[in-house]
């Protein structure tokens, strides 16, 4: 089982999206629409809505926790948020969107091994509590 | 691991100061339970970004804040928002999300944050000091406070500004402490960097986007940056790496506070990793940054992040010399404006002063279109997702020539290649 850490506790399933470089969600992530819009992102166009939203780490703006917020917030957001490198900013979006909404994604870390394991397109189920991140298929 | 809060911490967190500062407390907690800091310290000042409006979230948020209560209980300065409240005239927004985004902005107000409205509160006369901790956000605001002032802030994001400020308290963690502030990667500048493009206030911008993309989430050390580097150029470099990555800090060796050597840099560890940058690998930074080849531009855009008196000066002199011919912007803070010579001149030459906002994050060049040349390697990484415009990334001098010429000038001298103009 592969552990990692725990940013934001939850659970969700959906089909892995799985980026080949950081986003910032501020001037990367419509959240009006949940699409890619980060011209320089070789995966621009793609929809992370409902997806396992894989990415190594954050990136730039500060602003990115509003952006993922307000995805929430609009239902536009990713299911859940796996990351190779833990982000702050990533992390507070999701916190401060249960403050506000009772509702929140799980975001969590998971080793690099286990990190590059996840193929783009799966269906998996995402566990993340008490430090454990699992990943696999839905059970 | 547990945090450990003071007397007065858990006061704050089970609402005896009122309903706000327990929801900044709960969420600092979450948020040092994310950075495994092991307890909360004082910050000095903070800077907040939540004030720029992206949806309706962040009203959410600060109406939860103002019923509960809240009122900073340190000096707040205001980032950005997107309107120019000195020149609305500018500004293109629709009726409502221009009503939205002030209710936003007196809310912060209303809180005590201090009206700045700029994203370069290091020109303020109220920044930190060495060794101060303070709340930042704003991605080139962190790196500069970080970086050229020696105060510690972490990588601060929106709505946690907010929950330092009135709380005055933050996580232990990241660049608040000596062991994350030491440099990991190193970059040295090639002997096939001319002295011209050397000392041109292009390079240290083109290295700013150079190390944001190579460093990920090390701290990096430059050598081989002239000594005399000044602040303005020091901005520009961590504005770019806080753009096309995630740099909080950086170091320059013999200019930066707490780099006077490269082993102080580093902190008595070895670098994991070196890149020597090429005049080259500059070419390609000014090329990344660069959306067409050449031929026609509409509009010039300067001042990401807002421009300083010594740099409003200097394109006093350079517009003076080569007036633009297509609409030239200058992007700067309202405290800076009132205090700077160089604004009729500017005027007079044709170039409009943005002040409170800044264009690439709301509409104001929308009747104009694209392309638009800038010098600033921010504005070249989000303009052409936030506006849809082509964008063409050059020299201060490239700027303002391009924009008397009304199509892209490119120094063959700067850049020691043949010029296609």
């Amino acid at each position: 089982m592969p552990e990692g850490r725990t940013l934001v506790a939850g659970r969700a399933a959906g089909l892995a999206l799985v980026l080949a470089e950081p986003l910032s969600f501020w001037g990367g992530l419509d959240p009006e629409t949940g699409e890619l819009i980060d011209t320089h992102h070789p995966q621009r166009g793609a929809v992370v809505t409902d997806r396992i939203l894989v990415m190594p780490s954050g990136r730039g703006s500060s602003s990115s926790s509003y952006i993922l917020a307000e995805a929430i917030r609009a239902g536009t957001a990713p299911a859940a948020i796996v990351l190779r490198e833990a982000d702050g900013i990533v992390a507070l979006g999701a916190i401060v969107a249960r403050e506000l909404y009772g509702t929140t994604i799980p975001v969590g870390v998971l080793d690099a091994d286990a990190f590059d394991a996840i193929a783009d397109g799966a269906l998996v189920e995402v566990i993340v509590g008490d430090d454990v991140v699992t990943m696999g298929p839905p059970g | 691991m547990a945090v450990e809060l003071s007397p007065r911490d858990r006061e704050m967190l089970d609402g005896r100061h009122g309903e706000a500062v327990g929801l900044a407390m709960r969420i600092l907690i979450d948020m040092a339970r994310v950075w495994q800091a092991d307890r909360l310290i004082d910050v000095t000042s903070a800077h907040v970004d939540s004030c720029l409006y992206h949806g309706q979230a962040g009203l959410d948020f600060v109406e939860k804040l103002l019923a509960g209560q809240a009122h900073v209980a340190v000096p707040t300065t205001l980032n950005v928002s997107s309107l120019d409240l000195l020149h609305p005239e500018l500004i293109r927004l629709d009726a409502d999300t221009a009503s939205r985004a002030r209710r936003l902005m007196d809310a912060y107000v209303a809180m005590g944050c201090r009206p700045t409205w700029t994203c370069a509160p290091y020109q303020l006369d109220s920044r930190p000091a060495f060794g101060e901790h303070v709340a930042w956000a704003e991605s080139n605001a962190i790196v500069f406070a970080n970086s050229v002032l020696g105060a510690r802030t972490n990588r601060y994001g929106d709505f946690i500004d907010i929950c330092a400020a009135i709380t005055g308290r933050v996580p232990d963690a990241g660049l608040h402490l000596d062991e994350h502030r030491r440099g990991r990667i190193v970059f040295r500048l090639s002997d096939d960097v001319s002295d011209r493009l050397l000392h041109d206030e292009v390079t240290p911008t083109c290295i700013g986007h150079i190390v944001g993309k190579e460093s990920g989430t090390d701290v990096p050390v430059i050598v081989g940056l002239p000594l005399e580097t000044g602040e303005d150029r020091l901005k520009a470099l961590g504005a770019a790496a806080a753009s096309s990555g995630a740099v909080a800090m950086f170091h320059a060796v013999g200019i930066t506070p707490e780099a006077p050597t490269l082993e102080d840099a580093l902190g008595g560890d070895g670098a994991a990793r070196e890149i020597v940058v090429t005049l080259d690998r500059l070419r390609a930074a000014r090329d990344e940054l660069t959306t067409i080849e050449g031929g026609p531009i509409s509009a010039v855009s300067v001042g990401t992040p807002h421009m300083s008196v010594d740099e409003l000066d200097l394109l006093a002199t350079s517009v003076g010399r080569h007036p633009p011919t297509v609409p030239f912007y200058a992007n700067t803070g309202r405290d800076v404006s009132a205090g700077a010579g160089a604004l009729t001149v500017l005027a007079d030459a044709g170039v409009t002063i943005v002040t409170d906002t800044c264009t690439y994050i709301t509409p104001i060049l929308h009747d104009v279109g694209g392309p638009v040349m800038t010098n600033s390697a921010k504005w070249a990484w989000y303009a052409p997702a936030n506006l849809g415009f082509d964008v063409v990334f050059g020299s201060m001098e490239e700027c303002v020539r391009s924009a008397s010429l009304g199509r892209v000038w490119r120094d063959p001298d700067l850049w020691g290649e043949a010029s296609d103009a």
